[in-house]
């Protein structure tokens, strides 16, 4: 057994005003080399885990408990600026929205060459040299000529190669991805995600893949983390998942699912009991941790 | 198959490129929709699928007359529509419907769902009096499985699924003869989806509208349409019966856009293809 | 939602505290004849230069003292505050009225419509505001009509800029697209759908624009070219102070403080609708 690169253990986070929790009680592990998939719908709080992960939780939101573990390192032990700079080295995010995550008034070479200057150090002239080579490790024809250029200037897809090739850039050893493909053409979507399995191979990089869309799950991760109610409902192994569902939320999710091999045993919404059991569940959830914080 | 609601004939649309549009001098249009010919069929989904810039939104847009064509035939019910002008369109609006994508843009935020919804009967007279208006909007609330009460409610206290069926209620309220549904449940998570999408089954039995449903997502079509249309950059590539062009595409796109989309079932070699 | 009310109860003393002095202004200004302790027109050189109540020297009745004719200061201040409400009120109304009635036909008509209006607008705001509207008054005669069509006339630019925006941004709204699917004629779009989303931002806009009529009324009576002599005004009133601020000050700071202070809560006022409209528009 390897160990786990990210290690996050009974993670709670809570609304500072109301007390309500968001994340109750998440433990997962990323270890080098895989793709861990963190699949829930909106509102499960899958961004909340990779805001706890990087340390930018919203002001309004506080940890109650847990652990998030880099390397072994505990970060929340850290101050700020340590806590920015030992991540800065080893994790990296790639964002859902192409367009806003790039800014708009820098070209592609220095959107990818700041990270390497100002956190790993290096010179200019060897960073803007990386930056050439990513793009071409993303399959941008030309890298030469697309580093020059503004991002509005380029489609979709290509924004999205270079925020991979931007991830990628400082060799980082856990990535991020939140929801990366969604706004992207079926084709498109196709294609990067084939760059990122091959890139995360090639580099043995550790891949938390945040998504809704369990076709993606089964297709590019290895392990996957199902989210309801800030809650893991099952975790396990991807082929275990997909062949032998635990949880009935998972069967519910699985049911919803559009297919086009099976339309008739697909795009069925989950029934009402269903909803209740997931209610009362949640609730039963929070009972005990309450109960357990009051002897503990 | 039954009589075609929509006949169109060698539809051309170009619209103004604003992004490229001169200090002075007329503004240069782009070609969106490339001479189409097809049918609606009455009674029937006919699905529009395609990427993005394929131009299957403006299509939609043309078909309901929002959006002026530069030339061709809309033949609806029999009558040419694509020269009227708005004047001439007014009296037709009621039959020609449309539900948006993005359900928090498309309903006014200053106005409750009861006149969200009452307001078109009133101005197209199906409702005589405001009261009969406000009891039809309760009617049409409940047949998407809204509760009474919401008719009281603002947009913003509502969930996105639940201002798509306020969306949807406002256009079967009217009992029109087309429907156009563009995009409704891509922004949607997949349990609302499938709850939509289920809803819109349920109506269909029930009211016997005619309807194009517009998605950039072909395994959503196979489950809901009778007919599919693929288009690709203003043309249309493949126009067949839904199981037919899921089992056996004839064209090379459309069999790219089906092996596209990843099925939940684990299967290694699906990313190497790429 | 529960976010929305959060930001309501916060804008709560801003608001209130505002809307306490306007109110409080307006009713001095309506009932300025019955509650003046003095006629404020009423000279008596024997008691001129009187100091407010609380400095030695003063005179019973002459509660913030009385200026170098012997008019009494408090009386003055009240009365002058109705050509301020007048001017605001009449001021203000008409700039919205023009400014924001173009800028709801720029915004959602567009295309020619827009590039007239929007032309005028950007010749309009290269005068110098301020020379414009001494100018205007002095042809069209000092009085207190033509501060207020002056003020309209130069102000209206400020409606029909932030109203054309906003309206172009409903503009690119579904349900304004809906409305047209649905059949609703332009005008009818732009007055039932659009209107109730833009009237939020006019609302505020009035709000700053009434305190912007006050300073400039203010200012024009200050070089004498508002109303006649005979009615007190707080522009006036400072100039008169100014000449006499070492010999007695509070004949220049009382109208200064009353100026100040309306100003003050009217822009605020508007700050604080502005809070309180916010995020139901979100």
């Amino acid at each position: 057994m390897t160990e786990a690169y990210l290690d996050i253990s009974d993670l709670s986070v809570a609304l500072q005003h109301s007390g309500d929790r968001l994340l109750r009680g998440v433990s997962l592990a990323v270890k080098p080399g895989e793709v861990h998939a963190l699949v829930g719908e909106s509102g499960a709080g899958k961004s909340m885990i990779a805001r706890a992960v990087f340390g930018i939780l919203p002001k309004a939101v506080t940890i109650l408990e847990g652990q998030v573990t880099i390397e072994g390192a505990d970060l929340n032990g850290m101050s700020q600026a340590a806590r920015r700079l030992f991540i800065g080295k080893r994790a990296a995010f790639i964002p859902q929205d192409p367009l806003t995550a790039l800014n708009p008034s820098k070209r592609i070479a220095d959107q990818i060459s700041d990270r390497l200057i100002h956190i790993l150090g290096m010179p200019k002239a060897k960073a803007h040299a990386r930056a050439a080579t990513l793009l071409e490790e993303v399959k941008i024809a030309d890298p030469e000529r697309v580093m020059r250029l503004y991002p509005h200037e380029l489609s979709g897809g290509m924004r999205q190669r270079v925020l991979i090739a931007a991830a990628f850039a400082g060799e980082p050893r856990l990535i991020v991805a939140d929801e990366p493909t969604t706004a992207l053409d079926v084709t498109v979507q196709r294609q990067i995600l084939a760059l990122i399995a091959g890139m995360q191979a090639r580099h043995g990089t550790a891949l938390l893949f945040i998504t809704h869309n369990l076709g993606v799950v089964a297709k590019l991760c290895q392990t996957a983390s199902v989210l309801y109610a800030g809650k893991v409902v099952e975790q396990t192994g991807v082929r275990q998942l997909f062949a032998d569902p635990q949880h009935a939320y998972t069967r519910a999710l699985m049911a919803a699912t559009p297919r086009y091999d099976r339309p008739e045993e697909s795009l069925k919404p989950a029934s009402p009991e269903l909803m209740g059991e997931l209610a009362r569940e949640v609730a039963e959830t929070d009972t005990l941790w309450a109960k357990e914080r009051a002897h503990g | 198959m039954a009589d075609a609601l929509f006949k169109i004939e060698d539809l051309h649309l170009s619209l103004p490129d604003l992004a490229r549009k001169p200090l002075f001098g007329a503004t240069p249009r782009i070609t969106i929709l490339k001479g189409l010919s097809f049918t609606v069929p009455e009674g029937a989904i006919t699905g529009i699928v395609g990427e993005s810039g394929s131009g299957k939104t403006s299509l939609g847009r043309t078909l309901i007359r929002l959006l002026n064509p530069d030339a061709g035939r809309i033949d609806f019910a029999g009558r040419d529509i694509a020269g009227l002008d708005e004047e001439a369109l007014r009296p037709l609006r009621r039959d020609l419907q449309i539900i948006f994508q993005d359900p928090f843009s498309s309903l006014n935020p200053r106005k409750t769902v009861g006149a969200i919804i009452g307001a078109p009967l009133l101005l197209h007279k199906v409702a005589a009096s405001s009261g009969e208006a406000r009891d039809l909007a309760l009617d049409a609330l409940t047949h998407v499985g809204l509760p009474a009460s919401f008719a009281a409610r603002y947009p913003h206290e509502l969930s996105g699924g639940q201002r798509q069926r306020v969306g949807i209620a406002r256009a079967v309220a009217l009992k029109p003869r087309f429907i156009l549904a563009d995009e409704i449940v891509s922004g949607l998570d997949v349990s609302s989806q499938a709850q939509i999408l289920t809803l819109l089954m349920e109506l269909r039995a029930r009211m016997n509208f005619t309807m194009a449903f517009i998605s950039h997502d072909l395994s959503v079509v196979r489950r809901l349409c009778d007919r599919v249309i693929v288009m690709r950059k203003g043309e249309i590539v493949e126009d067949a019966d839904t199981a037919t062009l899921f089992e056996k595409p004839q064209h090379a796109y459309t069999r790219l856009l089906r092996d596209s989309i990843p099925l939940p079932e684990v299967s290694d070699g699906w990313l190497a293809e790429a | 939602m529960a976010e929305a009310r959060v930001i309501r109860v916060k804008a709560g003393p801003r608001l209130w505290l505002s809307g306490l002095w306007l109110t409080f202004f307006a009713l001095a200004a309506i009932f300025a004849p019955l509650i003046v302790p003095h006629d404020p027109l009423a000279q008596d050189l024997m008691l001129g230069k009187l100091p407010p109540a609380w400095v030695t020297g003063h005179e019973p009745g002459y509660l913030l003292g009385t200026d170098s004719l012997g008019r009494d200061v408090l009386s003055r201040l009240i009365s002058a505050a109705r050509p301020a409400l007048f001017v605001a009120i009449g001021a203000g109304l008409a700039a919205c009225l023009l400014g924001s009635v173009l800028g709801l036909l720029a915004g959602f008509f567009g295309g020619w419509t827009d590039r007239i209006i929007s032309r005028i607008v950007d010749i309009w705001m290269a005068f110098p505001p301020v020379l414009l509207s001494i100018l205007l008054v002095a042809f069209l005669n000092p009085s207190l009509q033509s501060v207020i069509i002056a003020i309209a006339i130069i102000d209206w630019t400020r409606f029909c800029r932030v109203v054309r925006a906003e309206t172009m941004q409903q503009r690119r709204m579904d349900y304004v697209e809906s409305a047209r699917a649905m059949g609703l004629t332009s005008i009818a779009t732009l007055a039932r759908e659009v209107l109730p989303n833009v009237l939020p931002a006019i609302i505020v806009l009035l709000s700053l624009e009434m305190g912007i009529a006050v300073i400039v009324e203010a200012i024009l009576s200050y070089v004498n070219l508002s109303v006649s002599t005979d009615q007190a005004t707080w522009g006036s009133m400072i100039a008169e102070g100014r000449g006499i601020i070492y010999q007695a000050w509070w004949v220049l700071v009382f109208p200064m403080i009353a100026l100040f202070l309306t100003v003050l809560a009217f822009s605020q006022f508007g700050e604080g609708l502005k809070e309180r409209f916010d995020p139901v528009l979100r």
